[in-house]
């Protein structure tokens, strides 16, 4: 508890000298995305007509705005697990440094994690009030979109997490983002509702985090919400939490203590 | 307690181990393998508090891996080794809050200032905030940082990382402080800085366990050290001790010109105890380099230039394993 408690703290102090850097996009990023795509596109597609049914019978950009949301925070969730990381098992060594001291490899693994849910927290919070400002909350249950989008992010994080300790240099994220998230970003019912794609792919989204993420902050923010499929999303979403970490463990125990 | 001033600190410990008290350190057959590779191979060894305690050998030797399983980071493969009287393997937490570890490659926070790397390494050891400052600003003071204590510490000098490391090593008040390869890479200022650093921590009854392979360093720090090669200890001693046992007083040198030394074949005999050829020089190791040179001049030999010099652990080194320190 305490080697977590003080891994928060390392990167509390850290994020005291950067967090200034990141702030500005943290905002201006959701307002580019939802003014865009939900304006642009989204006033585009209302005006056909013809999809409102396949919506729930919303406007597009209150539809849309929760899926990016979602892979928002999964965005930002993987990629902290990745450079950053690295560098401070690789490059820094700073982890060394801890483990020298009563701080241990769970303290390491949890304290990241914590501090990137703190992370996800921040700019999830920060795109649902933007949101808000749209008009694009139609429920008072949108500040659950909060934790599902959390979970969401840490959903990538746990796992991306296990993988980056086993890594020699930088060289397989790039594989994740291209391979793993940028198809799901576009493959998850971010866009469109997968009842639009093959049933093939559809199974690639029902096994994988961001689908359930993207229907569990929809569901909230629209204030529709499945009672079952949304245990189930949960589940789902905390199995890979759960999992990545179980693995994290292992693999940075590999790469730390040897 | 580790100002540069007067000192306050518990008086320091003789310089003479006593023989009753347990070792701070304890090793026997103490073995490290990857997969195949053994990196230490069954050695023993014991350290008494308020020693300064060396290995000293080439890279590869196996002493980073020895520091590592006493710094409980590294599992122990086979042997026993108990640190503070404590198993590594359960007594992890307890023995690292004991201990302060200089690692080869400094780990210090780049994006954090120099005080408050030092402070939220306080904070690892469970300091309140306010305890961790106040020894950050002495610890500071004692390595002659505290000018840059809000400097960020990437444009710090490598010398002064290094000293910011080995404060870093003391907030935590250690009573063994482990060093590896504290100054490789250091310019012989800043090396001579911070070995009087260590000297006055050596006086403050700080037990140093150290690993080099310079051999000036091992005879400036080192009340006794062991001398590893290839994942073995091949010796054991104080620095004066290995240098009687293993060398004689003084060594000639002489350097021929190019494609000369390989004619010198039976010239040479009698005129030394031992004569080592290295591929630039031959040494001739005897009590009285001079009268060795008067004889290798009267022989006819002319070398383009000579030396008398003592020997060193680099001489002692030379004849365990054939082959020089620092190649």
């Amino acid at each position: 508890m305490t080697a977590t408690a003080r891994v928060l703290e390392f990167n509390a102090r850290v994020y005291r000298r950067t967090w200034r850097g990141g702030l500005v996009t943290t905002f201006l990023s959701p307002v580019l995305f939802l003014a865009s795509m939900g304006f642009g596109l989204g006033r585009f597609v209302d005006s056909t007509g013809t999809v409102g049914d396949a919506l729930g019978g919303v406007p597009y950009a209150a539809w849309l705005a929760p899926g990016l949301l979602a892979a928002s925070a999964m965005q930002t969730g993987g990629f902290a697990a990745t450079y950053t990381i690295m560098g401070r098992i690789r490059w820094d060594r700073i982890y060394h440094g801890m483990l020298a001291t009563p701080v241990t490899i769970r303290g390491i693994v949890f304290g990241e994690l914590g501090w990137i849910g703190v992370r996800l927290a921040i700019a999830s919070g920060a795109f649902l009030l933007v949101m808000a400002a749209f008009g694009l909350v139609r429920s008072p249950l949108g500040v659950l979109a909060l934790p599902a989008a959390m979970l969401t992010g840490l959903a990538f994080c746990g796992p991306i997490l296990a993988f980056t300790a086993t890594q020699e240099n930088d060289q397989g994220f790039n594989a994740i983002f291209r391979f793993g998230l940028t198809p799901l970003f576009l493959f998850s019912g971010t866009f469109f509702p997968i009842e639009q794609l093959p049933e093939a792919i559809r199974w690639i989204a029902w096994l994988t985090p961001l689908w359930h993420g993207v229907v569990l902050t929809r569901s909230f923010t629209l204030g529709v919400v499945d009672p079952a499929l949304a245990v189930v999303n949960v589940l789902v979403l905390c199995a890979f939490v759960a999992a990545g970490t179980a693995v994290a463990l292992r693999t940075f125990r590999r790469a730390l203590v040897r | 307690m580790y100002d540069a001033g007067p000192m306050t600190g518990p008086a320091p410990a003789a310089a003479a181990v006593p023989a009753q008290t347990a070792p701070l350190i304890h090793a026997r057959g103490l073995t490290k393998r990857f997969g195949a590779f053994t990196a230490v191979d069954s050695v023993d060894f014991d350290v008494a508090a308020g020693e300064a305690f060396g290995f000293l050998g080439p890279n590869g030797a196996g002493k980073t891996s020895t520091m590592r399983m006493i710094g409980c980071v590294s599992p122990v493969t086979e042997g026993t080794l108990r640190v503070l009287g404590l198993d590594p393997a359960i007594a992890a937490a307890t023995i690292k809050a004991h201990l302060g570890v200089v690692p080869q490659q400094d780990s210090l926070d780049m994006e954090l200032t120099v005080r408050e790397n030092l402070v939220i390494y306080g904070r690892y050891f469970d300091l309140s905030r306010r305890e961790a400052r106040r020894r950050a600003d002495e610890l500071l003071d004692f390595v002659q940082l505290l000018d840059r204590a809000d400097s960020r510490v990437e444009p710090l000098s490598g010398g002064m990382k290094r000293r910011l490391t080995i404060a870093r090593s003391l907030i935590n008040e250690p009573r063994v402080l482990l060093l590896d390869e504290p100054t490789t890479g250091l310019d012989p200022q800043a090396r001579h800085l911070l070995w009087d650093r260590l000297y006055r921590l050596k006086q403050r009854g700080v037990t140093l366990v150290l690993t080099t392979h310079y051999m000036d360093e091992a005879e400036q720090l080192c009340d006794r050290l062991v001398v590893m090669d290839k994942a073995r200890i091949v010796a054991e001693g104080s620095p004066r001790e290995l240098i009687e046992r293993y060398s004689t007083r003084e060594v000639a040198e002489m350097r021929f010109p190019p494609g000369v030394q390989e004619t010198l074949d039976g010239q040479l005999d009698g005129l030394a105890l031992r004569i080592e050829h290295l591929p630039d020089r031959i040494l001739l190791y005897s009590d009285d380099g001079e009268a060795t040179l008067v004889a290798a001049h009267g022989r006819g030999l002319r070398p383009e230039t000579v030396l008398v010099r003592r020997s060193t652990l680099e001489d002692v080194f030379l004849r365990l394993t054939g082959r020089s320190l620092v190649e």
